[in-house]
């Protein structure tokens, strides 16, 4: 069979690159950067409502600037595949593509607040402010060069599944165009009960293509005991980031949803690597000692939330500040949950079908029944005394229903919730004295029944 | 003897910035109401001081609310609008019910049951089409005060139908009306029917409960009370000094604090 889809073009230079500069001088340089931050971090915590950081956030740190700065020197030196957050990623891991999450660099454009300019980029080119701040970034991001992390690869491959939008499937179109590479997309049929069979075929039989178009480009042929092993890895970490998320039932949270936005980072863009699953190991470890010591992450916990949607990238602190105010803190969210849920379905001895029927799970592929049962379980089982949702202007899927599912939320499961308007990504459709007055009067509510 | 004011309330709203007094008992003794100055800061100490010389002592309790409550600095507590509305019209009707509070630059509705517990709450969206500045934004181009603009709509016989439903848009909507031939007392009628359909579907979002009451500016408006109570269907209930609601409910919480409760 010939081949459809360009083989990347790597080289030995950029490969002694990527080794030097990325693996051994930048490694050598993050470590030293990593001690420094923990013996910060080690410091007796600041006055103020919060409690002791995570000591893991040192290495977290190493992690994430690590992976940029691979990615830097990843251009020639190896296979660069651009994947949304929900993409079977296993294959292209075991095939030694480096991965750029798209989303995941928008997410740390919003963090660094350099969203707003980004996206301003993509409208000055016509894209309309009414489309996904993520999608904004990037195509920003691609059009001006922008980006806090220094510099992105481009893709030699395109891996777009709708299981978390339709929105993915025009804006990777777009990204194929500009970078002339192909596009692999993986559609997933959405779940209103049970997976069919039929579907779960329907998306085993995308993912030989996608093996197909993955070892065309990259040029390797994908092994079964490589395929096995990161699956193994992927499902080891997703086990142990479920563990995470549960550690916020303790009273006071040794966790809350704020650290775990942050720490999300690894189970999405490093999914399938052994070192995320040393990461999650001693975050976890850490997390049980915090909570035998009765160590929260704030000093005083009195009102315990559950979060839904993504977070205000560019309001996670200042939301984080305004409820601990109240001695207020989100103990657990959908979104951050969403990376634990799916362990079940992954089953490393039967990589495809699995990976078939983990993809067509996350949340955002199922009814909207799904994620208000999902919230009344976490408000029992955290015993949350309320519920924020972020009505997000960019994440219509994940949006719809919020209306009625708050109203349930109170009537049905008997908790406070609040509707609060916002955008993940863009600052512009976000106003923070209205966004104050709204979270304060519904904490004096939750105070009030509590 | 003059009545001594035990607990005070600051309502530092977008438009105006409200004090009130209250007496050992949480009657309202002692009130002011003024448009909001940019310097709020010390236009609530000139307030206060008026209240002193009116019976407040050095050291009585104040409780601010509104959108500047964290810029009154002589306050010993800070409460959101939404608690203290509701606190402020309960004890002036003695029941629960559902509450709506048009303010300059939000609406809320405000759902509080037998004992004046809020049980749910929300807010209009980020615009200003929702609110007392819609109105005052369109009587104004038409060349009214509010009053004059509230008569006009509660007394017009006809509506003419706006579908602009952001105050910048509304406005220019208004021009081609009146340029076709409108009356003012219908588009008056128009904008009010459309600003009730509005704050009535936000009011639905909290379940509504009978009955309705209505606090804030917008309140003392017979059109307002005439077209809200028509978009819910239901009969609407006035407390009396419905502007002074918020810092009403604030100075009942600052008497609680020198009652040792708050």
């Amino acid at each position: 069979m010939s081949a459809k889809y360009p083989r990347a073009e790597t080289s030995g230079l950029k490969k002694a690159q990527y080794l030097l500069g990325a693996k051994v001088a930048g490694g050598a340089l993050l470590k030293l950067d990593r001690m420094k931050l923990a013996r910060k971090l080690a410091r007796p915590p600041k006055p103020g409502p919060f409690g002791p950081p995570l000591k893991s956030s040192a290495w977290l740190k190493e992690l994430i600037t690590g992976h940029y700065l691979k990615g830097r020197f990843a251009s020639g030196a190896r296979p660069v595949a651009w994947v949304t957050s929900g993409a079977p990623v296993e294959p292209l891991i075991a095939l030694g593509f480096f991965p750029i999450y798209p989303e995941n660099h928008g997410a740390v454009c919003g963090i660094r607040r350099s969203a707003e300019e980004i996206c301003e980029e993509a409208e000055s080119a016509g894209y309309s402010r009414d489309i996904c701040s993520y999608a904004r970034t990037d195509i920003g991001s691609m059009l001006s060069g922008k980006t806090p992390v220094g510099r992105l690869p481009p893709p030699d491959l395109l891996v777009c599944c709708t299981n978390i939008c339709q929105t993915v499937l025009l804006w990777y179109r777009v990204l194929a165009q500009h970078f002339g590479c192909p596009l692999v997309n993986i559609d997933t049929p959405f779940l209103y009960g049970e997976a069919q069979e039929h579907q779960i075929a329907f998306v085993e039989k995308q993912l030989e293509e996608l093996v197909r178009a993955a070892e065309e480009v990259s040029g390797n042929r994908l092994t079964e005991k490589k395929l096995h092993q990161v699956t193994r890895y992927s499902k080891q970490a997703t086990e142990l980031w479920a563990q995470i998320i549960q550690m916020g039932r303790h009273r006071p949270a040794p966790i809350t949803a704020f650290d775990q936005f942050i720490h999300l980072a690894p189970i999405v863009e490093m999914r399938g690597e052994p070192f995320t699953v040393d990461y999650y190991g001693a975050l976890l470890e850490e997390l049980q000692e915090r909570a035998a010591q009765g160590v929260g992450a704030l000093k005083e916990e009195k009102i315990r939330l559950v979060w839904d949607n993504l977070p205000v990238w560019h309001k996670v602190r200042w939301l984080s500040e305004v409820l601990a105010e109240s001695n207020a803190t989100l103990v657990a969210s959908t979104y951050t949950n969403a990376w634990g849920e799916l362990t079940e379905f992954i089953d490393p001895e039967n990589p495809m079908r699995s990976a078939a029927l983990t993809y067509l799970h996350p949340i955002l592929n199922r009814g909207t029944g799904h994620k208000l049962s999902l919230m009344k379980g976490m408000v029992e089982s955290f015993e949350a005394d309320g519920v924020i949702l972020h009505s997000d202007r960019s994440c219509k899927p994940y949006s719809i229903g919020q209306v009625d599912q708050r109203e349930r939320l109170t009537k049905e499961a008997g908790v406070p919730a609040l509707l609060l308007e916002a955008d993940h990504n863009d600052p512009r459709a976000f106003s923070e004295e209205q966004s104050r007055a709204r979270v304060e009067a519904f904490l004096e509510v939750v105070e009030a029944k509590a | 003897m003059r009545q001594e004011i035990v607990g005070l309330g600051v309502d530092a709203g977008s438009t105006t910035t409200k004090l009130v007094g209250v007496d050992g008992r949480g009657e309202r003794i002692f009130d002011r109401i003024e448009p909001t100055r940019p310097q709020l800061q010390l236009q609530v100490k000139g307030l206060l001081a008026v209240a002193r010389a009116s019976g407040a002592k050095e050291g009585t309790p104040v409780v601010a609310t509104g959108y500047g409550r964290k810029l009154v600095e002589d306050a010993d507590k800070r409460v959101t609008e939404i608690t203290c509305h509701a606190r402020g019209v309960f004890r002036s009707v003695h029941h629960g019910g559902t509450l709506i509070d048009i303010g300059g630059q939000d609406a809320k509705a405000i759902r509080f049951d037998d004992k004046g517990a809020v049980q749910d709450f929300a807010m209009n969206d980020k615009c200003a089409a929702g609110t007392g500045r819609f109105l005052e934004v369109v009587a104004g181009r038409l060349g009214h005060d509010l009053d004059e603009f509230a008569h006009l709509a509660a007394n017009a016989g006809e509506t003419t139908a706006i579908s602009s439903t952001c105050t910048v848009f509304a406005e220019s909507e208004i021009i081609s009306l009146i340029a076709q031939g409108e009356t003012i007392e219908a588009i008056a009628r128009g904008l009010h029917t459309s600003l009730m359909g509005r704050i009535a579907a936000l009011a639905r979002s909290v379940t509504v409960t009978p009955p309705l009451l209505l606090s804030g500016g917008v309140a003392r408006s017979p059109a307002a009370q005439r077209y809200l109570g028509e978009a819910l269907g239901l009969p609407v209930e006035v407390p009396e000094g419905p502007q002074l609601m918020g810092a009403y409910g604030a100075a009942l919480m600052a008497l609680d604090i020198a009652d040792g409760r708050g």
